[in-house]
C-alpha cells in the first residue's frame, strides 16, 4: 500500500520557532558592533542551516532504516563518550568536547539520541515485559552504560537527564514504586540537608510507626516495613555523611545556594543572583530587545549558552518567557499525545523518550535560571547556543517527525 | 492488544509531574518579575551609574576682553564604597598607583563611608595625567570605582587673586545651604567667583551610563534619554583693566597697602590692588590645601587679608575734603572764609591740635592745597554750635554724620565686593556712651574733622570719595562686574546713581584746592607732565608704628576719567610714596606708557615694611 507523508506541521513549526527565538536572543547578547560570521550568532547560524539540511535528510528516510541503525549508532556513540572522557578536551573540569578538526564536538549530546533510540527499539521488542524483573535489567543497562560514560567525563550534569529515561520504563509498566522510593529519597535527600539528623530519624520513625500501627493486623507486612524502616533510617545517615564528605566543596556549595542557605552572591551564588537580576528586572513586557542592560552589559555569565533564559526574561518579559515555557509545554504533551495514538510501539515508546530528555532540559535549565535548582550547566533544546546540542535534539525531533510522518495511527 | 497498552494511563500521572513543574516555574516567573521590585533595583545598580555632568564654569575676561580666567579638565577618583569590594591585591594596586599607603588608603574609604555608603565621595582629587592614565587601563580591577571629570580653574594673570578669589568644595555648611551641592562639588569661597557663584557654575546636568560587567563604562543608557544636560555658566566680563591691575602690583611689591581706581562715570573698579598678594594659581590643584595654610598661617603678611576692601584706616587729611563739602552745604564756612592758624587749633585751656608751617589765614582752596588743620576745625565747629540751625551740638552732629554717610561711609556698598568692610562714623549714641549725655561737644570730638580719631574708612570708599568729587555729587556703586553672558549685556545692576547731600556748586572750591595741591601743594608728587589732576595726600596716624602714607586724586580734571586712592602703610607722609604711586597709575592708565621709568623704578624696588 502506498503510504502517504503527513508531516505534523505543527511540530515543524513549533521547532522553527524556537530555533527562530533562540538566535534572536544569542543575537541579542553577543552582538556588538558589526555582523560577523565568527561571533556566536553567525555560529549559530550556521548551526542552524546544517540542522535544516540534517531535518530533510531525516524525514526523508525509511523508517526501517532507524530500527536497523539503533544498536550500530548506539555502540559508536558510546566509544565516542568514552573517548571524549580519556582524550577530550577540558573545559570548566570536565572533558565532554571530542576535537575533530577545528570543531569540538559533543559526544553525550548523540549519546541521548542514541539512547532513546536504543531504548524505544529494545522496550517495543514483542518479547520484552519489563515488569518481569529479567528483562528489566537490559533497559537499565541501556540508561546506565552512558551515565556511567559521562561521570567519567567529569559531567555529572549532562547525565541527570538519562535519569529522567525512569519516566518512560514506568510508562511501559515498570512497578510505580519505584516512583515513589525515588521520589521519597529525593525528599530524604533534601530534608537531611536542611535540618539535623536526629529529627530526621524521629519523623522517619513517626511515619513507619504511624504505617505499622495502621497494618499490625496483617502479620505479612511486618518484615517488609521493619526493613523500609532500617533502610530509610540508613539512607538518612549515609546521605547526610555523603553530603558532608563525599560532595566537593562547589557542589555542597550550590546546593546550598538553592536551598538558601548560602548567600555569597558574589562567588558561588554569583549566576544565579545575577540570573535573576536579569529575569526579575523584565517585568510584565521586557526590556524589549536588545534593550536588557544586564544581558547586554555582560553581567549574565554564559547568557548564550546555559543561561539564555535570562535574556529572553529581561528583553521579553513575563509574557514572553510564559509564552515560550507554554510553547514548550505544548511541544511534549504533543509529542506524547501523538506516541499513544501510534500503533507501533517503536515510534510510541521513541516519542517518551524524547519527551523526557526535552522535559529534563526544560526542568533543568530554567529550574536553574530561576533558582529553584542547583546550577547545573545543561542548555536549553534548540534555544541555547552550541552546535552539538542543536543538531542532536533536532535529529531527535526529526527522527520522531519522520517515524510518525509514515506511520499508521489508531 | 499488546498488554503494554493496559499501562496507558500512566500518561496522565507523567503529563501530571511535567505539568506541575511548568506551573511552579510559571509562578516563580510571575514572582520575580510581577511582584518582586528588588530585581529591577538591582538591575539598575548593576549596570546604571548615575553621574552628574559638570558645567564648564564661566570664563572671566577685563573690560577689554583679556581673558583673565578660564578652564583645564581634571579627574577625580570617586568611590561608592558599598560597590567596592575590594580583594589586598587591588587595594595594593591602587596604592601603588596613587602613591598612598595602607592606612591612608583606609582612612580614605573610612571617610567615604562616613559620608554615605551608597552615594559616590571623592577617594583622590585631582589625579595626576599618568595616574589617570593608569588608573583608566585598570578600571576593571576596581569595582565601586570610577573617574570624574571637572573643570577647574586656570588663570591667566599672576595678579587680581583677591578679586578674582577662588573656588574651593563646598563644606556641610554650604550643602544645608543649598541643595544644589553635593560633597565634592566646587563653589566659589571669595571674590567675584563667590559673588558671581550663581552665574558662574551654570547647571549640572545628570547622566545615566551603561557599565558593564567588568565596570567599564559603555554609553549612554537608552541613548541619553532620561539624560539632562549640564547648562555652561555664563562668562564675565569684569570691569578690571587687566593691565592696570597688573602694574598697581608690580608698583606695590615690597609694601603694603592698596591701590584702588574707580571709573568715575560709572563706578567701575579699573584696579583693585592690595600687597602683599599670592599667585591665584596657588589654590588651584592638589597642592591647594597645603599653599593655603601656608598662605593663612602667615601672620606678618597676611597675604590672604584683602586691604583694598576689608583694611580700616583713618583717613587723614584726606577727610578734609568731605569735612569742606558739609561746612559749605551747611553754610558753616564759605569758600572765601579764613581762619587763623598758628601752627594750630586751640580747643580747650592750654590745648592746641598742631598744624604744619603755611601761610595763615587762609581761605578754602588754600587750605585744602596746604592741608591746613585748623581751617577745618573752625569749620566742624562752626557747624557744631549753629545754634540759629541745631539746638543740640547732638543735633547738628547727626546732621553732620548723615551728610558725611552719604558719600558712601559707614555702610557697604552692598554690590558685588565681597567681604566689603563698612569703616566707621562714629554715631551720637556712641559718644553719648562715651562721654556721657550732654557731655560732649565739637571740641571734644574735633579731630574727626581732620579724619583722625574714630573715623575708620576702607580704600575703596576713599576712591569713592574721589569719584564723588569729580562728579560733582554723585557716584555709582563700586562694581567689579559690567557684562554677564555676553560682552553687551550690561549688568544694570549697579546703574542706579547716587546722590551725595552736597550741592553741585561746592564742589568747585574744593576741586580748586586739589588741583592747586597737585600743582604747588602737598600733593605734587602725584602730577603727571600734561596730564591734569586733582588730589589730596593723608596720613594716617598709626598707634602700633610709622603712619600710614596716603593719596587720593583724579584726572583729567576737564573730563575724569580715573579716580585713585593709594595707601601705604608704614611710609609715613603722604605724599612721599603714595603720591607717585597715584601718579604712575594715572599715567599708565590714560597714556599706557611710562614717560618716566626712573621714577617707575625707584618705586618698583622700593621696600617699605
Amino acid at each position: 500500500m502506498q503510504k502517504k507523508y503527513k508531516i505534523d506541521v505543527i511540530l515543524v513549526l513549533l521547532f522553527l520557532l524556537f530555533v527562530g527565538f533562540g538566535w534572536l536572543n544569542i543575537f541579542s547578547t553577543t552582538y556588538t558592533d558589526s555582523f560577523t560570521l565568527s561571533a556566536n550568532y553567525g555560529r549559530q547560524l550556521v548551526w542552524i542551516c546544517i540542522s535544516g539540511i540534517t531535518a530533510l535528510f531525516l524525514i526523508l528516510l525509511n523508517s526501517q532504516f532507524f530500527r536497523n541503525m539503533t544498536v550500530p549508532f548506539y555502540i559508536i556513540t558510546l566509544v565516542l563518550v568514552g573517548l571524549a572522557a580519556f582524550v577530550g578536551k577540558k573545559t570548566n573540569g570536565a572533558s565532554s568536547w571530542l576535537m575533530v578538526g577545528g570543531f569540538g564536538i559533543q559526544p553525550a549530546e548523540f549519546g541521548k539520541y542514541a539512547t532513546c533510540m536504543l531504548l524505544a527499539r529494545y522496550l517495543s521488542d514483542s518479547k520484552t515485559h519489563i515488569a518481569v524483573t529479567k528483562q528489566l535489567w537490559p533497559a537499565i543497562a541501556i540508561i546506565c552504560v552512558p551515565i556511567l560514560l559521562i561521570i567519567l567525563q567529569n559531567d555529572v550534569g549532562s547525565a541527570i537527564p538519562f535519569v529522567f529515561l525512569v519516566l518512560v520504563l514506568y510508562r511501559e509498566g515498570l512497578t510505580g514504586w519505584v516512583l515513589t522510593i525515588g521520589f521519597t529519597l529525593i525528599v530524604l535527600l533534601i530534608l537531611s540537608i536542611l535540618i539535623p539528623q536526629w529529627i530526621i530519624i524521629l519523623l522517619i520513625t513517626a511515619v513507619f510507626g504511624w504505617i505499622y500501627w495502621k497494618q499490625h493486623k496483617h502479620r505479612k507486612y511486618r518484615a517488609g516495613i521493619i526493613t523500609a524502616y532500617c533502610i530509610a533510617v540508613l539512607y538518612a545517615v549515609c546521605v547526610h555523611g555523603l553530603y558532608e564528605h563525599a560532595l566537593k566543596d562547589y557542589q555542597k556549595a550550590r546546593i546550598e545556594v538553592v536551598l538558601g542557605l548560602n548567600h555569597d552572591t558574589k562567588g558561588i551564588g554569583y549566576n544565579v543572583n545575577q540570573s535573576k537580576i536579569a529575569i526579575g528586572s523584565g517585568g510584565l513586557f521586557g526590556q524589549g530587545f536588545m534593550k536588557g542592560t544586564q544581558t547586554t552589559m555582560n553581567f549574565v555569565p554564559e547568557q548564550s549558552t546555559d543561561f539564555i533564559f535570562c535574556t529572553i526574561g529581561e528583553e521579553w518579559g513575563f509574557i514572553g518567557s510564559a509564552i515560550l515555557l507554554l510553547l514548550y509545554a505544548w511541544l511534549i504533551y504533543r509529542i506524547i499525545n501523538r506516541s499513544e495514538m501510534q500503533r507501533d510501539p517503536f515510534i510510541r515508546i521513541y516519542g517518551y523518550c524524547i519527551s523526557c530528555i526535552f522535559f529534563s532540559h526544560l526542568m533543568i535549565n530554567i529550574g536553574m535560571t530561576l533558582g529553584l535548582l542547583p546550577v547545573i550547566g545543561i542548555p536549553l533544546p534548540f534555544i541555547s547556543y552550541g552546535g552539538s546540542s542543536l543538531i542532536a535534539y533536532t535529529c531527535m525531533l526529526f527522527t520522531y517527525i519522520s517515524l510518525d510522518s509514515k506511520a499508521n495511527s489508531w | 492488544m499488546s498488554e503494554t497498552s493496559n499501562y496507558a494511563e500512566r500518561r496522565w500521572i507523567i503529563l501530571l509531574f511535567f505539568g506541575i513543574v511548568i506551573a511552579a516555574y510559571l509562578l516563580r516567573l510571575f514572582q520575580l518579575q510581577l511582584l518582586d521590585e528588588q530585581w529591577d533595583i538591582k538591575a539598575r545598580k548593576n549596570a546604571l551609574r548615575y553621574v552628574d555632568d559638570f558645567p564648564p564654569r564661566g570664563l572671566i575676561y577685563d573690560r577689554n576682553g583679556q581673558l583673565l580666567v578660564n578652564n583645564t579638565i581634571s579627574y577625580d577618583l570617586m568611590v561608592i564604597p558599598r560597590q567596592a569590594k575590594m580583594e589586598l591585591p587591588q587595594q595594593a594596586e591602587i596604592c601603588r598607583i596613587l602613591n598612598i599607603s595602607d592606612s591612608d588608603y583606609n582612612a580614605r574609604m573610612e571617610k567615604a563611608r562616613k559620608y554615605s555608603t551608597y552615594a559616590a565621595s571623592i577617594f583622590m582629587r585631582q589625579l595626576t595625567e599618568e595616574q589617570h592614565n593608569y588608573m583608566e587601563e585598570r578600571m576593571y580591577l576596581f569595582s565601586g570605582f570610577y573617574m570624574q571629570a571637572r573643570t577647574t580653574r586656570n588663570y591667566q594673570t599672576h595678579a587680581a587673586a583677591h578679586t578674582l578669589g577662588y573656588i574651593a568644595e563646598v563644606n556641610y555648611n554650604d550643602m544645608e545651604k543649598d541643595p544644589y551641592y553635593k560633597m565634592g562639588d566646587y563653589i566659589g569661597k571669595s571674590g567675584i567667583e563667590r559673588s558671581y557663584e550663581t552665574e558662574l557654575r551654570g547647571k549640572k546636568g545628570f547622566k545615566i551610563k551603561l557599565v558593564n560587567n567588568l565596570n567599564q563604562e559603555k554609553g549612554a543608557y537608552e541613548n541619553g534619554k532620561y539624560d539632562t544636560a549640564a547648562i555652561p555658566g555664563k562668562d564675565l566680563w569684569t570691569t578690571l583693566d587687566k593691565d592696570l591691575q597688573e602694574y598697581g602690583e608690580m608698583l606695590m611689591q615690597g609694601k603694603r597697602g592698596s591701590i584702588v581706581a574707580i571709573e568715575p562715570s560709572t563706578g567701575e573698579i579699573l584696579c583693585l590692588v592690595t600687597s602683599p598678594s599670592y599667585d591665584p594659581a596657588l589654590l588651584v590643584g592638589r597642592e591647594r590645601g597645603a599653599n593655603y595654610a601656608r598662605l593663612n598661617d602667615d601672620s606678618i603678611e597676611k597675604p590672604l587679608f584683602n586691604r583694598a576692601l576689608m583694611a580700616m584706616y583713618p583717613p587723614g587729611s584726606t577727610f578734609k575734603l568731605v569735612q569742606a563739602l558739609v561746612g559749605l552745604e551747611e553754610g558753616a564756612v564759605t569758600p572765601a572764609s579764613r581762619f587763623p592758624c598758628y601752627a594750630g587749633f586751640p580747643y580747650g585751656a592750654g590745648h592746641k591740635l598742631g598744624c604744619h608751617s603755611h601761610p595763615s589765614p587762609l581761605n578754602m582752596p588754600s587750605a585744602i592745597q596746604t592741608s591746613c588743620n585748623a581751617w577745618f576745625c573752625y569749620d566742624f565747629k562752626a557747624m557744631m554750635e549753629n545754634r540759629k540751625k541745631y539746638k543740640t551740638t547732638k543735633e547738628a552732629y547727626n546732621a553732620w554724620r548723615q551728610k558725611v554717610c552719604s558719600f558712601g561711609f559707614g555702610a557697604p556698598f552692598n554690590s558685588d565686593l565681597a567681604y566689603e568692610k563698612t569703616g566707621n562714623i562714629p554715631t551720637a549714641a556712641y559718644y553719648d556712651r562715651y562721654y556721657g549725655e550732654g557731655r560732649w561737644r565739637a571740641t571734644t570730638i574735633i579731630s574727626i574733622s581732620i579724619g583722625q580719631g574714630e573715623i575708620m574708612v576702607t580704600p575703596v570708599q576713599l576712591a569713592n570719595l574721589v569719584s564723588v568729587i569729580a562728579n560733582r555729587g554723585y557716584y555709582y556703586p563700586p562694581h567689579l562686574v559690567k557684562a554677564i553672558g555676553s560682552r553687551d549685556s550690561l549688568n544694570s545692576r549697579f546703574a542706579q546713581r547716587k546722590t551725595v547731600k552736597v550741592q553741585p556748586a561746592y564742589f568747585e572750591p574744593v576741586i580748586e584746592g586739589m588741583k592747586r595741591a597737585c600743582t604747588a601743594g602737598t600733593a605734587r608728587s602725584a602730577a603727571v607732565p600734561g596730564i591734569s589732576l586733582a588730589g589730596k595726600t593723608g596720613t594716617a596716624q598709626n598707634p602700633h608704628g610709622k603712619d600710614h602714607s596716603i593719596l587720593v586724586c583724579y584726572g583729567p580734571t576737564e573730563n575724569p576719567k580715573i579716580a585713585v586712592s593709594v595707601i601705604v602703610e608704614n611710609a609715613g607722609f603722604g605724599a612721599t610714596w603714595a603720591g607717585p604711586i597715584a601718579g604712575l597709575m594715572i599715567e599708565k592708565y590714560l597714556t599706557d606708557t611710562i614717560k618716566r621709568p626712573d621714577l617707575e623704578q625707584r618705586i618698583k624696588t622700593a621696600v617699605i615694611r
